[in-house]
């Protein structure tokens, strides 16, 4: 795919396909395919608005490689012990930043509902995702994503990206 | 006997400890348990931890906090000195202090503009004299006597720590000579902070103060510590406290159990399998002389500071009823950190706070206990591992520590030993 072919509208529309298929990806819990939206050399980071506005480095996740997200989920599937539960992304307000040299920096909100066994639903986390996309054969992928949430008092612990 | 605490003499219903000890369960859901523990142990005499010295290095720095649900404000006046108020106007009781942390010449309350510096002391009150003859102040009233209420406050190492009470010890004398050194091991040099994360766990806070007094669950629980070495309880290392058994720092030595690990076998937590894809996430660095590479050290009532590979953390409990609490972990590094070190700081932050991947399952933990005592308050846990009493062990077998908390637990809450 090349980037400075595409329209202002068509660029749009490949991003949100990709963001839409991304949040699918983690609702549907097809978390064994999450690490392939990003390139291998990649950043992927959930920081706390409180401390990104400080300009503090303190992450709840930060993984600077595929390898490490793909850890994340191992650990998440054989290794770490939680609530059982499901995530629903609701994403809007996606913004194409700029498009230079390649690569795509777009912003946009979300929000996270967390359902667990008792059937309950909760506004779980609210934040903004920063992005960088390139394209990477014939789609798109995440170079750098990076989620700042607002809400900062994190319910009981998190396990599953966001 | 239904009920844990007694409301005609205020006296706590408890079991006498056996081989074990045994803690009702009504301890961690009764309302009016809680009540008494703000006042005998949060607003009693005991010293609670309430930030950072790195956290206000400028005068006119503040920070808003709590001393379990009573809120506080801790600043950096003009000569440096460090001050704990209580965040409530002395006018008509509003929070004065509304944000989390920043810098300001003094402190103001919103509601009638009175303003205060910044050791707490009242410096203006508006139309004190009245507009016109008319209003104003009464004849007795002295600016001198409406100041902020101020607690006693003292630092250990790079740790602040404030009390409500005028009889208890100083501060060092109530940490005690072992406590005060593994916190000045830790701070040898200026600090910096990496930033906060906060967990809100369905659970009471003694929970959480027995989970990091546990070395028994530890390598059971966290499949991390296990399998990657971080802690086993077959390495070496121990439980000590302070004399009266309120504190306790739990020390392990990665390395120290090669050879030794044979009662890990067929456990959950112990899985030869599992391997990272990318293994920079424990590429460490040696970072004290000792071989110590982990620390879990517990304050009464409200602290932790833990060394776990090369993450730095404090953890501060905050009480929102006896069924929450607020951890707030405060991430830190050296100033005299390199770049690398920054980098595996950051890295290995993934190990810890409400994300962590060992600590994400003390929440957890904390939580499964809280759903399942919520009847039943006259039953009580057995905690016997270690033999069952409060003592300082060199090995990780143990839950000596956790019996050592309930001892002095009971004894700043007044309990009568063996009352029911």
């Amino acid at each position: 795919m090349e980037l400075n072919k595409l329209s202002a509208m068509e660029l749009q529309y490949h991003v949100e396909q990709l963001q839409g298929r991304y949040v699918e990806c983690i609702d549907d819990d097809r978390l064994e395919q999450w690490p392939e939206f990003f390139v291998e050399d990649c950043m992927y980071k959930i920081i706390s608005r409180e401390n990104h506005e400080r300009g503090l480095p303190a992450a709840a996740i930060f993984c600077d490689s595929r390898g490490m997200l793909v850890d994340r989920i191992v650990s998440l599937r054989n290794a770490n012990v939680y609530a059982e539960h499901n995530y629903r992304h609701v994403l809007s307000n996606v913004l194409i930043q700029g498009l230079n040299e390649s690569v795509i920096s777009v912003q946009s909100n979300y929000l996270v509902l967390q359902t667990k066994t008792d059937g309950a639903t909760e506004i779980y986390n609210a934040g903004k995702y920063m992005d960088k996309i390139v394209a990477d054969g014939d789609g798109l992928r995440f170079k750098e994503k990076i989620a700042i949430f607002d809400t900062h008092q994190i319910k009981s612990l998190l396990v599953t990206p966001i | 006997m239904n009920a844990v605490i007694d409301t005609t003499n205020g006296s706590l219903y408890w079991p006498i400890d056996d081989e074990a000890g045994h803690v009702p369960y009504g301890v961690f859901t009764d309302a009016r348990i809680y009540e008494v523990e703000q006042e005998r142990i949060f607003r009693g005499d005991n010293w609670s931890f309430v930030g950072l010295t790195a956290e206000l290095p400028d005068p006119g720095d503040f920070k808003a906090t709590y001393i379990g649900d009573t809120p506080v404000i801790v600043t950096r006046d003009r000569e440096g000195g460090i001050n704990v108020m209580t965040n409530r106007c002395a006018h008509r009781g509003a929070l004065v202090c509304r944000s989390a942390r920043g810098n300001i010449d003094e402190l103001e309350c919103v509601y009638h503009q009175w303003k205060y510096d910044m050791q707490g002391k009242l410096i203006g009150v508006p139309f004190r004299r009245g507009l016109g003859g008319r209003g104003g102040m009464p004849e007795g009233f002295r600016m001198e006597q409406h100041g902020l209420d101020r607690l006693r406050v003292d630092t250990v190492g790079h740790l602040i720590f404030a009390t409500f009470s005028d009889k208890v010890e100083p501060l060092r004398d109530y940490l005690g000579a072992v406590i005060v050194n593994h916190i000045e091991r830790i701070c040898h040099s200026p600090i910096r902070v990496l930033g906060d994360e906060r967990q809100l766990v369905q659970g009471n806070w003694k929970l959480y103060a027995e989970n990091t007094r546990d070395p028994y669950h530890a390598s059971l629980l966290h499949l991390f510590h296990t399998t990657f070495g971080l802690y086993r309880s077959t390495q070496k290392g121990g439980s000590w406290m302070d004399d009266k058994k309120r504190h306790t720092v739990l020390t392990a030595s990665q390395g120290t159990d090669e050879g030794k690990m044979e009662g890990y076998d067929g456990l959950r937590t112990f899985n030869a399998e599992f391997t990272l894809k990318d293994p920079s996430l424990l590429a460490g660095r040696k970072e004290f002389d000792d071989g110590v590479t982990l620390v879990i050290l517990t304050t009464f009532p409200n602290l932790v500071l833990q060394q776990i590979a090369n993450t730095l953390a404090v953890r501060q409990t905050v009480t929102k009823g006896p069924g929450q609490f607020e951890l707030v972990w405060t991430q830190f590094g050296y100033e005299e950190d390199d770049e690398e070190m920054q980098k595996i700081r950051n890295k290995q932050g993934n190990l810890i706070g409400p994300a962590g991947l060992i600590s994400m399952e003390d929440g957890e933990a904390v939580e499964i206990v809280h759903e399942a005592i919520i009847r039943d308050q006259e039953e009580a846990s057995y905690i016997g591992m270690g033999g069952g009493k409060a003592e300082d062990t060199e090995h990780l077998v143990t839950e000596s520590a956790v019996i050592g908390f309930w001892q002095y637990y009971r004894e700043t809450m007044q309990v009568d030993a063996g009352a029911s």
